[in-house]
Order: C-alpha cells, then sequence, then structure tokens
C-alpha cells in the first residue's frame, strides 16, 4: 500500500476566496455568516446564510464557458485551479491517463434547476437553453476539472448529502494508496444558496434563523454555505521524487450507514465510521488531538456526535479538542467536508486548532473541548474529520502531520 | 433590422467572428460552430423571433429545417416567421 499525501489545496467559501484567507479567518475565528443576497429572498424565513460574497464569474470564465459552467462548477473550477498550482503537477502521458478527480456535491446545479423552472412555472416560458442539462448535472463540475486538467483516468461524482465531499476523497484516498493511480483531484462543492435551495431545507425546520451554534445549549439549528475545496492526493514517493511541499498525510478512513432512519442520526453508526477510521489509519485513540466534528448545530447531530466521541475515545475524549467549523463558513452540504478538511491541515502544519464560534451556553449533552470561539495553538499529531449525513452515511478521514 | 441581418449577428457572435465575416455560401462548420454551438444558436433564433425551429440534433438531415449553410438557413427562418405571421 502506498502512503498518501496532499500536495495541494484550493478553496472559495464565505470566509475567503483562497486557502491563506480562509485559514486566516479560521484562525481569528471570523464568522461569514450573513444576510443572503438573491432574488426573491423576502420570501424565505431563513435569510442568512454562508454566502460567497465578491465573487464574479466575469474576469474569470469566458462567455461560452459562463453559459455552461454552474456556481458549483465555478466554484469547483476556482478552487481546482489554486490547489494545481500550488501542486505544481501536470497531467501527461501515463499520469494523465491513470489521474482523475473524485468530487463531492449533494445537489449539482441547483441554481440552475431552480432559475429554469422559474423560467417556465412561474415566467411561463416554452423554452429554456439548450446547455440546462450539461449545466446542472451533478458530474458537471467534475467532468469540468478533467478536460481543464488533462485528467482521462477515474473520474465520478458521489452524492452522499452532507457526507458526499468525505466519501469523494476516501475514494481517492483509496485509489492513490492502492496503486491505481499516483495523484488524484479530489473534494467537493455546494451552490444551494438560491430561493428554491433554501426553500426545500425551510421545509425540515431544522434551520437557524439567527445563527450557527454548534454543541451551544442554545443552538437553534444548521445555516447553509456554498463554496468549493479542491485537493491533489499524491502517492508519497511521487512528490518526494519531484520535490512537492505536502501539506499533510491521509492515513485513513472509514464508512458506515446507520441503516436506522432517513434524518436522524445514529450514535453507533457515527461511532463505527470513527472506530473504523482509527482501524484504517492503524492508530490508537489516544494519539488522536483534533476531530473537526460534523457539529452542525442542530439539537440531534451535536449530541449525538458528542456521545459517539466519547463512546471511541473513552477517557481520552475529554482529553482531545473537537470543534465545528461550520459557525464560521456555514454547512456547505455535499462541499462541507472538503472546506473542514482545510481545518484539520491547519491544526496539523501550523498547530493552530480553529474554534467553534457562537459558543455561548454549556450543555452537559456536549461536554468535551469544543475550542469555543477562540483558535488554540496546539501540536496535532493526528487529525480526524467527521461526516454524517442524511439517510444514515458516515464517513471519517483521519490525517497526520508530516 | 432584416431577418437576415439578425440571423448573421447571431451566428457571428456564435462563431465570436465579426458579422462582415459571414457570407451567405458559409457552412456552420467553416465558421467553428460545432453540435452545441449549434443548439445554442438556434435557442437564440428561437429566442429573437419568437418561432419554434423544427430542429432534432439526432437527425439534421432529416429536419424540415435545412442547416447547410448560411443561406438555407436564413431561407428557413423566413419561411417560418412567414408561417407565424400569416
Amino acid at each position: 500500500m502506498n502512503r498518501v499525501v496532499i500536495t495541494g489545496a484550493g478553496t472559495i467559501n464565505a470566509l475567503g476566496h483562497n486557502v491563506a484567507d480562509t485559514l486566516e479567518a479560521m484562525r481569528e475565528g471570523r464568522c461569514g455568516i450573513g444576510a443572503l443576497e438573491f432574488r426573491d429572498v423576502d420570501r424565505l424565513a431563513i435569510k442568512i446564510g454562508g454566502q460567497v460574497k465578491g465573487f464574479e464569474a466575469e474576469g474569470h470564465f469566458n462567455r461560452q464557458q459562463m453559459t455552461l459552467y454552474d456556481r458549483f462548477t465555478q466554484f469547483t473550477l476556482m478552487a481546482a485551479k489554486e490547489a494545481m498550482a500550488q501542486s505544481g503537477l501536470e497531467f501527461h502521458g501515463e499520469l494523465s491517463a491513470k489521474a482523475g478527480v473524485v468530487l463531492g456535491t449533494a445537489g449539482g446545479g441547483v441554481s440552475t434547476w431552480d432559475a429554469n423552472y422559474r423560467t417556465v412555472y412561474e415566467e411561463g416560458k416554452n423554452r429554456v437553453h439548450p446547455f440546462v442539462v450539461p449545466k446542472l448535472m451533478n458530474n458537471a463540475a467534475a467532468s469540468h476539472v478533467s478536460m481543464q486538467y488533462n485528467l482521462k483516468g477515474p473520474s465520478f461524482t458521489v452524492s452522499t448529502a452532507c457526507a458526499s465531499s468525505n466519501h469523494a476523497m476516501a475514494q481517492a484516498f483509496q485509489m492513490v494508496r492502492s496503486g491505481m493511480s499516483p495523484a488524484m483531484l479530489t473534494g467537493g462543492s455546494e451552490s444551494m444558496l438560491c430561493f428554491g435551495g433554501v426553500k426545500a431545507w425551510e421545509g425540515l425546520r431544522v434551520m437557524s434563523k439567527d445563527a450557527c451554534r454548534p454543541f451551544s445549549a442554545n443552538r437553534n439549528g444548521m445555516v447553509q454555505g456554498e463554496g468549493a475545496a479542491i485537493f491533489v492526493f499524491e502517492d508519497y514517493e511521487h512528490a518526494r521524487a519531484r520535490g512537492a511541499e505536502i501539506l499533510a498525510e491521509v492515513v485513513g478512513f472509514a464508512m458506515s450507514s446507520d441503516a436506522t432512519d432517513i434524518v436522524m442520526p445514529s450514535k453507533m453508526g457515527a461511532a463505527r465510521a470513527i472506530s473504523g477510521a482509527l482501524q484504517d489509519a492503524r492508530i490508537n485513540p489516544e494519539q488522536v488531538c483534533y476531530i473537526n466534528a460534523h457539529g452542525t448545530g442542530t439539537a440531534a447531530n451535536d449530541k449525538t456526535e458528542c456521545a459517539a466521541v466519547a463512546d471511541v475515545f473513552g477517557p481520552h475524549a475529554d482529553q482531545l479538542m473537537i470543534s465545528s467549523t461550520k459557525a464560521m463558513h456555514g454547512h456547505l452540504i455535499g462541499g462541507t467536508g472538503a472546506v473542514e478538511l482545510l481545518a484539520c491541515i491547519m491544526a496539523l502544519r501550523d498547530g493552530v486548532v480553529a474554534p467553534t464560534i457562537g459558543y455561548q451556553e454549556f450543555d452537559p449533552e456536549c461536554a468535551l473541548d469544543i475550542v469555543p470561539n477562540e483558535a488554540r495553538e496546539a501540536p496535532v499529531e493526528y487529525a480526524l474529520s467527521n461526516a454524517f449525513a442524511f439517510g444514515g452515511l458516515n464517513a471519517v478521514l483521519a490525517l497526520k502531520k508530516i | 433590422m432584416s431577418i437576415k441581418d439578425k440571423v448573421i449577428d447571431i451566428i457571428a457572435e456564435q462563431a465570436v467572428l465579426e458579422p462582415s465575416d459571414v457570407s451567405m455560401d458559409s457552412t456552420l462548420e467553416s465558421l467553428g460552430i460545432d453540435s452545441l454551438g449549434l443548439v445554442e444558436s438556434i435557442f437564440a433564433i428561437e429566442e429573437a423571433f419568437d418561432i419554434t425551429v423544427p430542429f432534432n440534433a439526432n437527425e439534421p438531415e432529416q429536419s424540415d429545417f435545412d442547416i447547410s449553410s448560411v443561406a438555407s438557413i436564413i431561407a428557413g427562418i423566413e419561411a417560418l416567421v412567414a408561417e407565424q405571421n400569416a
């Protein structure tokens, strides 16, 4: 089995349009959540989100590209560009034939669906633009990345709701670890912040109207975000041979399914994914210093997640740090695990643990060190990243400092 | 603007050319317009004239709409617009 390292990272999200700005915001505990700005927002009950502001497709893409790229694809390509530039990799010949891109998204081109349904239903038009289908399909972003960077190996999109990115990155990890490919692009993207996207979530009554406060006793729901993060996963020997900068090592992962309920999380399912990731990485629970929590800020998730961590880690659960960065960038749904992996890289590489901001009241059901409100300097040797999706599909990644 | 000039404008924009570079005997292929460019042009033409162009990308030869040259496209559109106004 090959060792797998991360040699490139890129992002665009509510905290920043690149990795440096995003990590600075995480260090400073800045909140990227604010008033939503789009058509018909006044008809929504939920009017806040972690929206990407100040980003215009013009200038980054030509006219033909803009007619083909939904916002989730635009985010993906912006993040991929940054990750590829950092990695210094170019795909030619045999490397190109073996390398691919595996991405997560839950909704794909939601705003394309939304805008065109509006055209035919609300405005009564009987004609839509011919690129509606290639623009909205869930694999559009992965396909455009493959075309942009000459990736001719395995490429596909994983859609497992809020665990999409972690499942996707787990696939890419497996491909590099097994020797199937020397390098893979991976991560995820989401852009559901449009009228129909938020309206659908409102229906479930799990959204907060004011803030995302993970683990806080007065938490009242999740807040949606949008954006993307893309990484280059590369065989360690391949990366070393070309003198690439290595950000962190991916050492293990596990997936599990609750097989119980379509929305309610299960402590057992989450615990099996966490302990499975430790086993796969061949590490002891005591070696884990930091967990980037799923930490959605809903009543159900946060207490279930804390109970699962307590079960897996026993007394060590009180020693480790666990924070949810969703209070800063919002819940990016299918893209969330990718953006949250940046917090793990920051912990491992820089020794800075991102805080859980918005924390106000102690909850005895979430009695762990959740790194409240302020980032903390601490050496972190191993970190985990949790994602627990609606539908009971869980995916946990294990990373190591390098 | 005449139907001819409007259609040439739409085709030129799709081909990223000046309208003066589009001649009546140009083919879409010679202008560098691929299959996606063709359906996008037809969409733009339908929007501009509020007509429905009977074109199926699976069997362009079988369609009632002749796309073999700029001239044939313009003739087809003129006929559709006349039919609609009749």
